[in-house]
């Protein structure tokens, strides 16, 4: 337990100061890598506590797919740092009040928390043995949770044809590439064969 | 504390002794890189270091490394120098989950196959942090075209693990294997043998991951990320010495673990081509590393025989004939298991 103990430090430590990073970082590229590295302290966490599905799948689509994105918009972004600063005086006092309300709203709403004893009879039933995590969220997400599962689906989808939409411009006048009419060609449509008499051209 | 040590000490014997062995094969796998491309083209490829210049590879490393580093002087620093580590590192931690032989992997774990999809779709940071940190045009580009390709490909190959894990019923390594002692060459009455494994059931998915390899990997005739002729060596412009050769080595190395893991997922990794005696009696370690270097001869010869792809033919290939047929692929695998009963209980 030793080992979990001091992992269990290392990764929250790490998670928390490169989230601190994240924020705190001149370079925006930095930024994204700092926030890289957050994910990757949390996929750490999630495997201390057994949940190794979880933590591999966070790698997979926000360390491998989503990250990939951001860092390749903030790469092309030209950001221009003294221009961004030139406006902090006059926009500091409206930012202050609003994170000001928001701190307190916060305080208030869990100065006051408590939780239920119901709630604690709800919690999650320990692990059963012999069957992995993997196929333990294969089970409810599948038979319990589908539709919840499916609807997650069809909101990304709706949202993906949205951007695709969005995007999507025909031009007039553009040659395109059309492999298949490409592929089809046979030599009867593509080589005429000429017999050139010599010093007479076609 | 004394097990502990123990456990970690037993560890990190096993990691290195696993380390030298691979970087050991890897280096002679370059070397048969350049033989085989070299044979293709009726040259002589290396034969001057060393008998029939097997040392190549040795003497290409004391050359890197006791060249003098050099940092370009716009280059952000920290990244610049992250980035062929980055490289290096994630191909070889992926090492780890690789079951060689029956039993030997150095972390048999339970989600291995969503280990090494995350690792290998990893491999895009290297790339990406060189291009960008180098501050120059060639390699920016290099990088904007690595993101576009690598994100694109890890899709297909996505699928294509699904329809593996729906025959197999387990993301562990050695379970896909041991899965593939029986299947279509049992039900032809060869018990068994090589028709017992995925390649043929699932043949045209081997031959999209095969592809879909290819372009992960940034090998030829998906090399665009460092096409010669438009973005003189891409990413890679800048580097030098030591750090130039860990993006070689990361890149190398990552090319042998998707050997690796197309001999787990579809060629039966340790299991011998036929179970009858002789064949059987040769170490797993044997037949694991026969279909390796296979796979890998099969790379070699792509990349000497097939002119490079252009871009949007690259995107195309990806997006639009490797995806639908990938996951029409899924969905029909998943019909005929539940359908014919043969669900992996």
């Amino acid at each position: 337990m030793v080992a979990a103990t001091v992992f269990f430090y290392l990764f929250s430590v790490l998670a928390v100061a490169s989230a601190v990073m994240v924020i705190t970082a001149r370079n925006p590229v930095h930024s994204v890598l700092f926030l890289i590295l957050c994910f990757f302290n949390a996929a750490g966490l999630f495997i201390l506590m057994g949940a190794e599905f979880l933590a591999m799948i966070l790698v997979v689509v926000y360390v491998g797919a989503v990250a990939v994105l951001f860092l390749f918009v903030v790469m092309m972004l030209d950001v221009d740092f003294v221009k961004l600063r030139e406006g902090l005086a006059s926009y500091l006092p409206v930012g202050g009040v609003i994170g000001l309300i928001v701190l307190v709203e916060l305080a208030l709403v869990f100065g006051t928390w408590t939780i239920s004893p119901e709630a604690l009879k709800a919690t999650a039933a320990p692990a059963v043995a012999g069957v992995t995590n993997t196929e333990a969220l294969g089970q409810v997400l599948y038979t319990k949770y589908f539709y919840y599962f499916q609807a997650a689906g069809l909101v990304l989808l709706v949202a993906m044809v949205g951007a695709i939409v969005l995007t999507l411009r025909q031009k007039e006048g553009v040659k395109r590439q059309s492999i298949s009419a490409q592929v089809a060609r046979t030599p009867a449509t593509a080589v005429e064969i000429r017999k050139v008499e010599p010093g007479q051209g076609i | 504390m004394a097990e502990l040590a123990l456990f970690i000490g037993l560890i990190l014997l096993q990691s290195v002794a696993l380390l030298t062995a691979l970087l050991i094969v890897v280096s002679f796998l370059i070397y048969f890189d350049r033989k085989v491309w070299a044979a293709v083209q009726m040259r002589r490829g290396p034969n001057v270091v060393g008998p029939f210049g097997l040392l190549q590879s040795f003497a290409d490393l004391l050359k890197f490394v006791f060249k003098e580093v050099i940092i370009p002087d716009g280059a952000n620093k920290g990244v610049f120098v992250l980035a062929p580590m980055v490289t290096a590192i994630l191909a070889l931690a992926a090492w780890a989950v690789v079951p060689i032989n029956d039993g030997w992997a150095i972390a048999d774990i339970n989600v291995g196959i969503l280990y090494l999809f995350a690792l290998s779709s990893l491999g895009v940071y290297g790339v990406i942090m060189g291009g960008w940190a180098s501050n120059s045009k060639y390699p920016f580009l290099a990088a904007l075209r690595s993101a576009a390709q690598m994100v694109s490909y890890e899709v297909s190959i996505g699928f294509v693990i699904i329809t593996v894990l729906l025959c197999a019923g387990t993301l562990n390594l050695s379970g896909i294997v041991m899965s593939q002692q029986t299947g279509l060459g049992t039900m032809l009455g060869l018990p068994n043998s090589f028709l017992d494994w995925y390649f043929l059931p699932l043949f045209p998915m081997f031959i999209i991951f095969f592809i879909s390899a290819l372009a992960e990997t940034n090998r030829p005739p998906f090399d665009l990320v460092e096409a010669e002729s438009e973005l003189v060596a891409g990413h890679m412009v800048e580097y030098s010495s030591t750090p130039y050769l860990l993006f070689m080595l990361g890149e190398y190395v990552a090319i042998t673990l998707m050997c690796a893991m197309t001999t787990v997922l579809f060629l039966g990794g340790w299991l011998p081509l036929v179970d009858i005696p002789v064949l059987n009696w040769l170490p797993g370690v044997f037949w694991f590393m026969l279909k390796l270097v296979f796979v890998f001869f099969m790379f070699a010869m792509v990349k000497a025989i097939v002119p490079r792809y252009r871009y949007d033919q690259l995107m195309r290939l990806g997006w639009k004939v490797f995806l639908p047929i990938s996951l029409a692929w899924v969905a029909i695998t998943a019909g005929v298991l539940v359908s014919f009963g043969w669900l992996p209980s």
